[in-house]
């Protein structure tokens, strides 16, 4: 048993922490938040730079080889500096599909540019009426001569807008909620017949309603084998899941030191609120949720890197994500009523790590989705 | 024990028959009277402006239901609290817009119980008219939970107080006429600060004040600062007498405010958000059927079931005319802990869709409604916070009911 981090991770941990220091403070953010993009292609290339894009890419596409385990240090600088760069739908979702599924001429296309930080990503998958379920697919591909035509719409793909590639799951057959019948496809944003309607979402990033009108792409465009995705699908998305409950780890510390600072600071009744004992007994109980929620994303991480099987893989991140929501919900509402008034202005950082909280718990599977999928492999197991 | 009547309670949990002519009488003229317009903002958690607020107002007064609990003579209807309480109940579930309290609940029973009536004659009927909007000046950057430490100050001189100080968090200021504040003129912020403090009306248009927003998290504009930069404030101003300010604050706070538990709004909440979860699919069923979110459902209204009990009892016991104390607080606490309730279980309910604060052309109606349900979430944070925060609310329970 060891929980130290290597010495490469430190290392890494003390670029990203440089990085935030001299290019990320959070007026930087508020403007980049604040800009048509939403994002800042010039800090994305930054991130790139340091080796944080390449991170989980293996290394004969330019990657560093790391897995989940590894890019922790840069998902809690990103959850506590609230970096809204597009780094889950590209590195987490968009390039895991690619390097896992991809075929040779894929991966050297694209994998290379990504850890260059000159293509960005998104994961179109989310429907209308699907909530969290990865099955529920209604969009269309039909073969038509050497390539398919997709017809559907997708919802809240993150940084859907401004992605340079789109990943699409498409049904090329089976049904609606079949686990069979999944594939997935390499669209342009551009492409003739992609219609992208952009919005702000509640974290200050940017995502997209996407609709596919008789989108033509070639047989190469396909990524994986046909008809059998779901297997990839739910892998990557547990990745992706697991990296955000690191994220938690780094948005709640802020959260939790930012709390902390006022309770020592604010002054009412002639002394510190910090120094009422029912207000005490709260803060411990954030600083507990804190440390939890390290163990559980730590454990969430491993799980994503080293477990061969899906159902085990599926048992950890779910129980990490049941964990980690409950944590968000709890840090995110203390934080802003421990702050008072304050801590509901735009003004205050606090405030926006209250609104990734609320994201994080809800992303990829809220805590009740996921207890539901813990809970049906618990009676599967009996 | 059964069937020996000397160990019965007599306990009736129905309205008496006029009580409920009553209610429908009121239900009765809402469903007529509550403009389309108004409600479908309401109900889709849409803001309202001054221009809106005023109508509705104008509706109500010219009925003569705008202020019911004032005296006879200025317009009040001698309703029992029970009536009161079912008005306010029928007009949050028929989702009438909630008109701000500040001028026709507050300073409006400040000026009964200690103004003059040269200043009754003059505020009372304007408020009641809907001609002045009221907000309240409390709150100072250093002076929250302790307001008795407030710092902004009001000098005699002559015929006038020179006021100068900041206040903040001042709901509505940026659309209102007046404003009635706490300052200070006299004692110490430090030392026996409840005395020397005063309470005076201003007119927000004195040259000197200073209106800036301060912007939620939800983005909406609804509090402000409010600068004061030598004020000149008429001496006749000032209500009940110079330094007796607490006098008032402390009326203010123990007066009649049974309706902050928000019932009939809850209970609309409630119902919408069953219908709303109801069309919601989760992998195409709805989402009503998942077990995991209909417990979560029933909890919600079972605590709304027993809040509306305890809310009943307590109007029960103060028919009589006795003054509530703490039960105000309680009343406050699971309140707002219900309504907090709401907002996150309709976020929940919209799934991942809740992440989309935005609209765009084409959209469906439950589209738009989504779009509102997580900056409606972060807005109702709030509700914990103000008009006395809940820890406030527990520490008055603790001293006032329980003697710790």
């Amino acid at each position: 048993m060891n929980f130290d981090r290597t010495e490469e991770a430190q290392q890494l941990a003390a670029s990203i922490a440089r990085f935030v220091e001299r290019d990320y403070d959070f007026d930087t953010r508020r403007k980049i938040v604040g800009s048509p993009e939403g994002f800042s292609r010039d800090k994305w290339k930054t991130m790139a730079e340091l080796g944080l894009a390449g991170l989980c890419l293996p290394v004969e596409h330019g990657g560093f080889g790391g897995g989940a385990v590894d890019a922790m240090p840069v998902m809690e600088a990103i959850g506590e500096a609230l970096i809204v760069e597009p780094y889950i739908a590209t590195v987490g979702l968009g390039a895991q599909l690619v390097a896992r599924g991809g075929t040779a001429t894929q991966k050297d296309r694209i994998l290379p540019e990504v850890a260059a930080g000159d293509l960005t990503l998104a994961f179109a998958h989310t429907e209308a009426d699907a909530r969290y379920e990865l099955t529920h697919v209604a969009t269309i591909a039909n073969r038509r001569g050497a390539g398919f035509v997709l017809d559907g719409e997708k919802r809240v793909v993150v940084h859907g807008e401004h992605a340079d590639l789109l990943i699409v799951s498409a049904r090329t057959a089976g049904s609606v909620g079949d686990r069979e019948g999944l594939s997935l496809f390499l669209v342009d944003r551009d492409a003739p017949g992609v219609v992208v309607h952009g919005y702000r979402t509640l974290d200050g990033m940017r995502a997209a309603d996407i609709v596919f009108s008789g989108v033509e792409v070639g047989d190469d465009a396909m990524i994986g084998d046909a008809d059998r995705a779901l297997p990839l699908i739910e892998a990557v998305v547990d990745f992706a899941t697991a990296l955000i409950c690191a994220e938690a780890v780094g948005a709640i510390r802020y959260a939790n030191d930012a709390t902390l600072e006022y309770m020592k600071t604010r002054q009412q009744f002639g002394v510190p609120i910090g120094s009422f004992q029912a207000l005490q007994h709260r803060m411990v109980d954030l600083f507990i949720e804190y440390e939890q929620v390290q163990s559980m994303a730590s454990l969430a991480c491993a799980g994503v890197d080293t477990e061969g099987d899906a159902e085990a893989r599926k048992r950890v991140v779910s129980a990490a994500k049941v964990r980690v929501a409950d944590a968000c919900r709890r840090v995110s509402q203390e934080s802003v009523q421990l702050h008072g008034g304050m801590g509901m202005t735009e003004e205050l950082k606090v405030s926006h790590t209250f609104r990734r909280l609320t994201t994080i718990a809800q992303q990829f599977g809220d805590a009740d989705y996921h207890l539901k999928r813990l809970a049906g492999q618990a009676a599967a197991d009996s | 024990m059964v069937g020996n009547d000397d160990f019965r309670i007599a306990m009736d949990l129905n309205l008496s028959r006029a009580e409920l002519a009553f209610r429908d009488e009121v239900r009765a003229w809402l469903s007529a009277n509550l403009p389309a317009e108004l409600k479908d903002k309401v109900v889709r958690y849409q803001a309202l402006g001054k221009d809106e607020l005023r109508r509705w107002h104008r509706i109500l007064a010219a009925k003569g239901w705008v202020a019911p609990s004032w005296p006879r003579e200025w317009g009040g209807n001698d309703w029992s609290i029970v009536q009161r309480y079912l008005f306010e109940e029928e007009c949050g579930y028929a989702g009438a817009p909630q008109l701000p309290p500040f001028g026709l609940a507050m300073c409006a029973a400040v000026l009964v119980r200690f103004g003059t009536p040269a200043q009754q004659q003059r505020f009372l009927p304007r408020i009641y008219q809907g001609d002045d909007f009221w907000c309240q000046g409390y709150s100072e950057p250093g002076s929250g939970s302790d307001l008795a430490s407030l710092r902004t100050s009001a000098v005699l001189r002559g015929d006038h107080y020179v006021v100068n100080g900041q206040k903040t968090w001042t709901t509505l200021a940026h659309i209102s006429d007046w404003i009635f504040c706490l300052v200070r003129t006299g004692g110490d912020a430090q030392a026996k600060k409840q005395e020397g403090i005063s309470f005076l009306l201003i007119d927000m248009k004195t040259p000197g004040i200073t209106v800036r927003p301060l912007v939620l998290m939800d983005g909406g504009r609804e509090v402000n600062e409010v600068f004061f930069d030598d004020v000149a404030v008429p001496a006749d101003q000032v209500v009940h007498e110079e330094g007796r300010g607490w006098t008032v604050a402390k009326f203010l706070l123990g007066h009649e405010r049974l309706n902050t538990a928000r019932i009939g709004i809850s209970k609309r909440e409630l119902e919408g958000l069953k219908a709303f979860a109801a069309r919601s699919r989760e992998g195409g069923r709805p989402l009503i059927d998942d077990p995991r979110f209909r417990d979560r459902l029933s909890r919600l209204e079972i605590e709304l079931m027993a809040l509306t009990m305890t809310n009943l009892r307590f109007i029960d016991r103060f028919r009589g005319g006795a003054a509530p104390g703490a039960e105000v607080s309680m009343l406050k606490i699971k309140g707002t802990e219900i309504q907090q309730g709401l907002t996150e279980l309709m976020m929940q309910a919209a799934g991942p869709l809740a992440q989309r604060i935005e609209r765009y052309e084409g959209m469906d109606d439950d589209d738009l409604l989504i779009a509102s349900l997580a900056p409606r979430y972060c807005n109702y944070r709030k509700t914990t916070i103000y008009a006395g925060s809940n820890e406030i609310q527990r520490n008055i329970i603790a001293k006032q009911v329980l003697g710790l």
